[in-house]
């Protein structure tokens, strides 16, 4: 019955969604204020079915009912329970529920705090937004539909894919799908605006609030799954450049510069179109994720499963709404007004800068991800483009990129003064010569280029102090009349410094993990000691367990550093055979900020093992990088005048701002 | 400056940075792709010694040797040819005889593969795509390949 019912939600979701994709712009054309109403209790009560529906498939799961298709597929009873939650969403059906869920979720939200949108602007916002749940419900009940029945319902699940047993698949997915599904906000209201022919101030107020909530999720969601993968996979490697990873990395990138052509809108109303067209691509990325990873055009660990229709029917989704949006662009663009003028060498400026190679390097990644696909739909030609082509080409780009950091908070709006701006980023330049300079010195340099890594990473984090230094009159002014200052300074400046110097320790590990990794594959006997760097390790023996629904058989290695013992790691190999399958369970060793990391090859018959060891060091700051960029997220959305529904601007705290 | 000197300004740098972009993934295109090929292409197109490909195929049967220090030597088929392929490292623990492989590598001189990676990569069916595809077009695609292992699971390794 349970089944039954989330079903029969979910088909009442889809027939409330047609409702309100027509009903509210008809009303906005006719100015009618009742059929624009409708918009706001549908997507309340589309959100209450999808919610039912996801209750009802999660109700299946726990209860083990293995009458239900999909919990047979992706189900075991001896599973923890934690995992037969998280395996709601660890296949394809499920994750389009969970996709529809956070999509309504989203549409209720701007309902219910939309008190102070113009009517107009709300109406279409809402029934764009319901357009996009009506095709993905659809989708759902069309080819995807996780309420099936088995006739003979079997005594045991087939479990969920072991790979996909871990805590990290409980927060990957739907952190990315908030992502995800959050610029589909933004896209509502640059479609709506563009329906409109105007751009209302309250779209700018609104559209960066949003624009920056889904970037956070996005870039926990990356580095959640970058982390997951990391340790997981048992390779210690953290970025593949798999067409998986770059189908969320591209929204990532696309996000990213709207939200900094957002600034530029909300502060200056200027690059409105521009604005607009960014928040049309960035949904349109996250379609395209969507169809790479749910279609099965890319094989990956996230292929659920390949059914050539989903595909067809993913392809039409994305045509349409990607092509009626840039066609929609194409046509009502030209009626927005242009905005304010600003010299090339400003904060604007800069903004544009970051634009520009912010989607630049989208599009390199764009090419490298679909390029193969294109080549053998051609020609049938079967190549892998890999980490080497985006290395060579989205390095550079951001290397320029990362340079400018640091000039941008600094120059003042409508026209800077760069000789200016390079003075006082002098300390920070200084800073990133020391940190070359250094790594020169103390670090065994074979990398040639990792110093200069070092350098630029420690740069952006010294460019992001200064930044506040600045803002704080810091060194300048007496230390009371700086705190003071720095407690009236707008939290978004303490954010976009934030968020910079989270990007400086991201690139920090990025260089350390690449440039000084080491690594051994050794085959050990038990009561055999292998050394790498200064640690050494000695295999004490193997020895079975049992987990609920696996078995694993665990090696015991001792870590010693100069005769001191640091612990003991114990990597596995599990085997899980409701699935008949292996997998290799690295054991880490935190040191600092660096890990050593150890996984298992094959056993012997005489009992040695192969075992992988590498010593990555400065690797953990990748992920708390990500972590400090996120803070500043949350810094910034944090700021009263960003708060969705303000009003108006705090005018009392600019009289503490320093004169820009 | 006047508003069209200003947008030149803008329209000359962002023409500039996408000429850069575009010459950078032309010549990435040119140095940094790794074709994928079955023994039979391999042998039909004479692959030239030290090329980077891809070699994908299944790991023929009875052929897996293992050596001293984590090298191994196995045989990767289509059905119709096979190439010998040595390894040395820790392999995918989705690696098995008679299933689905794709070893990245050069060809040397004596006709042997040597491999730096081995993925074994595979959907559901434990089979990559490119080597079903392969396999399809030697005729030697059997359904059996399907049924056989129809509630496998997926997984990547490298």
């Amino acid at each position: 019955m349970t089944a039954e019912i989330g079903h029969y939600a979910l088909v009442l979701a889809l027939a409330l969604a047609l409702v309100q994709g027509v009903v509210p712009v008809w009303g906005a054309r006719v100015r009618d204020a009742h059929l624009m109403g409708v918009a706001v209790p549908t997507a309340l009560a589309q959100f209450l079915f999808v919610a039912i529906a996801f209750a009802a498939l999660t109700a299946c799961y726990v209860r083990s009912d293995f009458s239900v298709i999909n919990v047979v597929e992706n189900s075991h009873s001896a599973m923890p329970l934690l995992y037969k939650f998280t395996s709601v969403w660890g296949n394809h059906e499920g994750s389009m529920l969970l996709w529809v869920l956070i999509l309504t979720f989203f549409g209720a939200l701007v309902a219910a705090l939309g008190t102070n949108l113009p009517e107009t602007l709300k109406a279409n916002v809402l029934a764009v937004q319901s357009w996009v749940a009506a095709a993905f419900f659809l989708f759902i009940l069309l080819t995807s539909n996780p309420f099936l029945r088995l006739a003979e319902a079997p005594m045991e699940g087939r479990d969920l894919n072991p790979v996909l047993q871990d805590i990290g698949l409980a927060v990957h997915p739907p952190m990315l799908y908030l992502g995800y599904v959050g610029f589909s906000i933004t896209f509502s209201f640059a479609v709506a605006a563009l329906i409109d022919g105007r751009i209302d101030p309250a779209w700018a107020r609104w559209v960066r609030p949003w624009t920056l909530a889904a970037w956070m999720c996005l870039t926990c969601g990356i580095a959640m799954g970058s982390f997951w993968a990391y340790y997981e996979l048992g390779w210690g490697g953290w970025w593949f450049w798999d067409p998986v990873e770059n189908a969320s990395f591209m929204p990532w990138l696309a996000g990213t510069a709207l939200l900094h052509s957002a600034v530029v809108m909300e502060k200056r109303d200027a690059l409105k179109v521009w604005t607009i067209l960014l928040a049309v691509i960035a949904f349109s990325l996250s379609l395209v994720g969507t169809f790479l990873v749910r279609s099965g055009v890319t094989v990956s660990v996230h292929t659920f499963a390949n059914d050539p229709t989903r595909g067809v029917f993913i392809l039409a989704i994305l045509t349409i709404f990607i092509g009626g949006g840039l066609a929609l662009f194409a046509w009502r663009a030209p009626l927005l007004k242009q905005g304010g003028l600003f010299a090339p060498i400003s904060r604007e400026g800069a903004l544009v800068l970051n634009n520009l190679f912010l989607t630049t390097a989208c599009a390199t990644v764009f090419i490298g991800t679909l390029y193969p696909l294109a080549l053998e739909a051609l020609t049938g030609e079967k190549i892998s483009v890999g980490a080497p082509f985006f290395n060579s080409t989205f390095g550079p780009l951001m290397v320029a990129l990362l340079i400018a950091v640091p000039f941008g908070p600094l120059l003042a709006w409508k026209r800077g003064d760069l000789a200016g701006v390079a003075q006082r980023l002098s300390a920070a330049f200084a800073v990133g010569v020391i940190g070359i300079a250094a790594t020169f010195a103390y670090a065994d340099a074979k990398p040639v280029l990792a110093p200069f890594g070092v350098g630029l990473a420690f740069f952006v984090m010294a460019g992001a102090l200064t930044d506040i230094a600045e803002r704080t009159g810091l060194f300048r002014l007496s230390l009371g009349t700086a705190l003071a200052r720095a407690a009236g300074l707008p939290r978004s400046s303490w954010g976009t410094a934030c968020a910079h110097f989270g990007l400086g320790v991201t690139l920090l590990g990025i260089v350390g993990e690449t440039g000084w990794s080491a690594e051994r594959i050794v085959t050990l006997k038990p009561g055999d000691a292998v050394s790498l760097r200064h640690y050494d390790l000695t295999f004490d023996g193997l020895a079975p367990r049992d987990g609920p629904n696996y078995r694993e058989l665990v090696a015991k290695f001792t870590v010693h550093r100069g005769g001191d013992v640091l612990g003991v790691l114990e990597p596995a190999k599990r085997s899980y055979p409701a699935r008949a399958t292996t997998t290799t369970e690295a054991a880490l060793m935190t040191r600092g900020v660096s890990q050593l990391y150890l996984s298992l090859g094959d056993n012997n018959s005489d009992g040695s093992v192969a075992v992988r060891i590498y010593h990555k060091p400065l690797v953990l700051l990748i992920w708390l990088g990500a972590l400090v960029m996120v803070t500043g997220g949350a810094l910034s959305l944090s700021d009263r005048r960003l708060r969705v529904g303000a009003p108006k601007p705090a005018s009392r705290r600019d009289v503490l701002q320093p004169a820009e | 400056m006047t508003r069209k000197q200003r947008r030149m300004v803008l329209i000359g740098s962002g023409l500039a940075v996408l000429a850069v972009a575009a010459a950078l993934v032309l010549s990435a295109l040119k140095d940094s792709i790794v074709f994928f090929n079955s023994p039979s292409d391999v042998l039909e197109k004479h692959v030239q010694p030290g090329a980077r490909l891809r070699l994908g195929g299944l790991v023929k049967p009875g052929s897996l040797v293992r050596g001293d220090n984590l090298s191994v030597h196995f045989e990767v088929t289509d059905g119709n040819h096979a190439i010998p392929v040595t390894y040395t490292g820790i392999l995918p623990d989705l690696f098995r005889e008679g299933q689905g492989v794709v070893a990245e590598g050069a060809l040397d001189g004596g006709g042997l593969f040597r491999a730096d990676t081995v993925l074994a990569k595979h959907d559901e069916n434990y089979m990559p795509r490119e080597v079903a595809d392969a396999l399809k077009k030697q005729g030697h695609w059997k359904d059996d390949y399907q049924k056989k292992t129809i509630a496998a699971p997926q997984g990547r390794a490298q």
